[in-house]
């Protein structure tokens, strides 16, 4: 089966007066039908950019796309002119963004903000919209769908808002939905509810979903891929099963190493080896990237030819990549 | 340790004075007015008050450059010393209430309940009337003086800066770090002058370059209807009031020049207030 | 939403008591008692007119009497006689009043008109030299006294017509009339319109960063269905506040541009009558132009809660 969405070597950067920031560098990754691929990393590392700039919504300027291609259904996205890409956005390609808050028109309604986009793109009227609308508010089980349609965002709670943005996102089916840190905003229990839905949405419309985030227990429960990023590259992609049983680079080691387990929690019995690390030091600054790995100035790994050279990211095992000189 | 300090704070201004280059501009306007104001007798090339029948409505020229009114006097003269009065009334009712508004407004911060009820409502009833009404109203109970003029343009600018201190020393009193100052036990006194008073600053100064220009406004208004300041003080203002409708026609420059002045200085202002707002008040950047 | 609109009328109330009290004793505290003044100006010698004056002002009651009896007038509509004219106030203030509220809205008009649009391109188009030029416009504008530029055009009448426009107390018909008080209102709007533009493109530039504007195009909105659909019923929120406040700063304005356009209207009625010292007068047109104040702020934030669902829904 070929990938719905197909990115390679895509690069982003930013002209700002401090100089050149490499944003995003060289990443690839391509996601099936249906299927679920999260990019993971710290805030910084160029996840959200990613996400932007698969939309092509990236403020230009400063910002720039200067290399590499997204194909969603063979076509290539950046070599599109602007309005050929409008047509593109929320039919073929959709986004949810962070803040369910901020992300909605504050003086329109929630039903005429879904059926603005189902005119556009569908050439529905009015009347087939609205009730376009009210059916997927429905689908992302608002109660009383048609009342809610004609609220306004402050009359719901966070929550419901993010469910309405995801009715949104989903009213023209589209092939490729990006969700931003969907979940980051919202109480615990709201976070579970909002991932389920979008599983059981995606299996409905056979969507292939990239989700951003930095919680690595979502990435745990709805992703079948992870890509790991750092400092605007990618450093590890694997299954998901495989990542978290053998993460490769120290990254996402340490990474993983950060999230506390159950026995740990206690205290009592706990190894050297288990206790709750953290990585020292910080994210390099993007216009200021070390001359070699990225990672390097916080790896307790690191040797002279890490600091020196960017390491290749390649197959280190069966399906299973990694951007490491010691792995 | 204090070489390396004024060299970072050079930095900061030529930094500042590269990003703002139409705040740079304002301020070499304002500088000029005020040297013109300060210096005005070495300045100004004639007698500003020196009549001269012959000279009635002289034409510009070699020796009258904005020409001279009706009474003789050499305009350009005239408007290098009104620049002084002009000056002197924005200066001196920005800096009054100023002064007032940001005490008025500390207090309401400060003191809140019955005190900060009281002043809002007075608040609102000076807002009910618009400056130009209240600094007339004012002029009209005070009788027309340079001083009184001072005042009736101060008092109506107080309500304004009031607000801004006020929710402004309230949105401070929330902030994290003077809570956690709160806690360590330091003095409701201590904090308000340690963090409090110089982050009011900022805005108060911005808030205070923004009013320089409408003080000058209002006095040349108040000055054009006969009711700021009066003779002897040449005024921009008044020069207007003298030579109005009926210069249109015969004396152009009597109506240009003036208003060229006042139209500058405050021109001067605005940009500087715009560029001290935009690197003063990150808040409202662009 | 209803108690809001009955708190709101109240607060207003206060307001205009509050304004009353301050402007009867700003006129009391002047040196020298009217009387005085009157006395002097008419060259009367007699004592005994003088205090027949006094009598006959009600000088000689207690203050809070004099107030109490201003107010009951006010209440019931009357307001008074003029010290100079000898008519009842009311009947000097009526017929000035229209001319003036024709010239403001014109000015209004013309200043939203200009404003909004020109705001809106300086935001779009931020940074060009379009934009600059555009924030250049409304910074002169905000620097011009409104009576500077109102003599600037009558010289710009004089030299390519050669002659003033006159105000016509009876134009013939309604284009004659806003012909003839276009050039004012412009002179006097624009300093409004200035300020508005400005307001606009600030607004605008915040509007256009939030997350939703992000979210419009996320849907594959064009730039215009952006800018206008989403973005500029955003930005023109404070702009609407500003236009209230504005109105106060036109009262201002138009105090001037009537006096050098010769218009016949209430605010340079104003300055008439504290020239000639009639405080009756003085009193009452003050008070006038506080009621239109405050009342013109009252609209706005009823405008305000049609236009913003927040607020209208949250009481």
């Amino acid at each position: 089966m070929a990938p719905v969405l197909e990115v390679s070597g895509l690069s982003t950067v930013f002209h700002t007066r401090r100089g050149l920031v490499r944003a995003v560098q060289d990443v690839s990754f391509s996601v099936n039908a249906g299927e679920t691929l999260a990019i993971v990393g710290e805030s910084g590392c160029g996840k959200t950019i990613t996400a932007l700039s698969l939309m092509r919504l990236i403020p230009q300027p400063p910002g720039e796309i200067v290399s590499g291609s997204v194909k969603v259904d063979g076509t290539d996205l950046l070599k599109l002119s602007e309005p050929e890409m409008r047509k593109m956005r929320g039919s073929k390609i959709a986004m949810i963004f962070q803040e369910p808050m901020t992300a909605l028109n504050p003086l329109m309604t929630v039903g005429k903000q879904i059926a603005e986009m189902v005119m556009l793109h569908d050439g529905a009227s009015k009347q087939v919209a609205r009730d376009r609308a009210v059916e997927m508010l429905h689908h992302v089980r608002i109660p009383e769908p048609a009342r809610r349609a004609r609220e306004y965002p402050h009359q719901m709670s966070g929550g419901m808002r993010q469910r309405a943005m995801i009715a949104m996102a989903l009213a023209c089916k589209p092939k490729v939905l990006v969700a931003d840190e969907p979940t980051t905003a919202l109480d615990v229990t709201i976070q579970a509810q909002i991932l389920d839905l979008i599983g059981d949405l995606q299996k409905e419309f056979g969507t292939a979903v990239v989700l951003i985030t930095h919680d690595l227990g979502v990435v745990a429960e709805v992703a079948q891929r992870v890509v790991v990023m750092y400092a605007g590259r990618k450093v590890e992609e694997a299954a998901v099963g495989d990542l978290f049983a053998h993460p490769l680079h120290p990254y996402p080691r340490g990474l993983l190493g950060s999230i506390p387990r159950v026995g740990s929690a206690r205290g009592l019995d706990v190894s050297p080896d288990e206790r709750l690390r953290e990585i020292t030091g910080m994210v390099p600054a993007l216009n200021d990237l070390p001359p070699g790995c990225a990672f390097a100035p916080r790896c307790s790994l690191a040797d002279a030819k890490c600091h020196a050279q960017v390491p290749p990211f390649e197959l280190k095992q069966p399906d299973h990549f990694a951007a490491c000189w010691q792995a | 340790m204090s070489a390396t300090i004024s060299h970072s704070f050079w930095n900061n201004v030529s930094y500042n004075a590269r990003r703002y280059p139409l705040g740079v501009a304002g301020g070499i306007i304002m500088i000029v007015f005020v040297l013109a104001a300060i210096f005005a007798s070495a300045v100004a090339p004639l007698d500003p008050f020196n009549t001269n029948a012959k000279a009635s409505l002289a034409a510009p020229g070699p020796v009258y450059l904005m020409g001279a009114d009706m009474m003789g006097r050499d305009v350009f003269s005239r408007l290098i010393h009104g620049a002084r009065v002009s000056l002197a009334v924005a200066l001196g009712a920005t800096i009054i209430g100023s002064g007032i508004g940001c005490a008025v407004g500390l207090a309401c911060g400060y003191i809140g309940g019955w005190f900060d009820l009281l002043v809002q409502r007075v608040t609102e009833v000076m807002q009910a009337l618009p400056l130009l009404v209240m600094a007339l109203v004012i002029t009209a109970s005070l009788g027309p003086s340079l001083r009184n003029t001072i005042v009736a343009i101060a008092i109506p600018l107080i309500p304004t800066v009031a607000r801004v201190i006020r929710s402004n020393v309230l949105s401070l009193r929330e902030m994290p770090y003077v809570e956690a100052a709160k806690a360590t036990g330091m003095s409701e006194w201590r904090i308000a002058i340690i963090h409090v008073l110089p982050n009011t600053l900022a805005p108060l100064i911005v808030l205070a370059t923004a009013q320089l220009g409408s003080t000058i406004l209002t006095e040349a208004s108040l000055s054009f209807l006969g009711l700021g300041v009066p003779e002897p003080y040449p005024s921009w203002g008044r020069m207007l009031s003298e030579s109005a409708a009926e210069y249109v026609r015969t004396a152009p420059w009597l109506v240009i020049y003036p208003g060229l002045a006042i139209s500058l200085v405050v021109f001067g202002s605005n940009l500087l207030g715009d560029a001290l707002r935009d690197a003063l008040d990150p808040r409202q950047r662009d | 939403m209803l108690t809001y609109l009955i708190r709101r009328l109240l607060l207003m109330i206060v307001t205009l008591f509050g304004v009353s009290v301050a402007i009867f004793l700003l006129l009391r505290i002047v040196p020298g008692n009217i009387a005085d003044i009157l006395f002097d100006s008419a060259g009367m010698i007699d004592p005994s007119e003088k205090q027949k004056i006094i009598a006959d002002l009600g000088l000689d009651l207690p203050l809070p009497l004099q107030y109490w009896s201003w107010l009951n007038g006010v209440l019931h509509g009357e307001l008074g006689f003029s010290y100079v004219s000898e008519k009842p106030v009311i009947d000097e203030i009526l017929p000035r009043i229209p001319i003036t509220a024709r010239l403001a809205g014109l000015a209004l008009v013309f200043a939203i008109c200009a404003g909004v649009p020109l705001g809106v391109i300086s935001a779009v188009k931020q940074n060009t030299k379009l934009d600059y030029a555009l924030r250049v416009l409304s910074l002169s504008g905000l620097s011009m006294p409104s009576f500077w530029l109102g003599l600037l055009i009558l010289m710009a009448c004089v030299r390519w017509f050669g002659t003033i426009p006159i105000y016509d107390r009876a134009p013939a018909s309604i284009w004659a009339w806003i012909a003839m008080l276009a050039i004012p209102a412009a002179s006097v709007g624009f300093r409004s319109s200035a300020l508005i533009m400005r307001l606009t493109r600030s607004s605008m530039l915040e509007i256009l960063r939030q997350d939703f504007v992000r979210t419009a195009k996320s849907k594959g909105l064009s730039d215009n269905a952006v800018t206008y659909d989403h973005a500029l019923r955003n930005a023109l929120l404070p702009v609407i506040t500003t236009i209230g406040v504005e109105t106060a700063f036109l009262m201002g304005g138009l105090i001037v541009t009537e006096t050098v356009f010769n218009i016949p209207g209430v605010a340079r009625f104003l300055v008439e009558a504290i020239r000639w010292r009639d405080y009756p007068m003085v009193q009452n047109l003050v008070m006038f132009i506080a009621i239109v104040v405050v009342t013109v702020n009252l609209i706005v934030d009823l405008l305000y809660m049609l236009v913003d669902p927040r607020i209208r829904y949250s009481e």
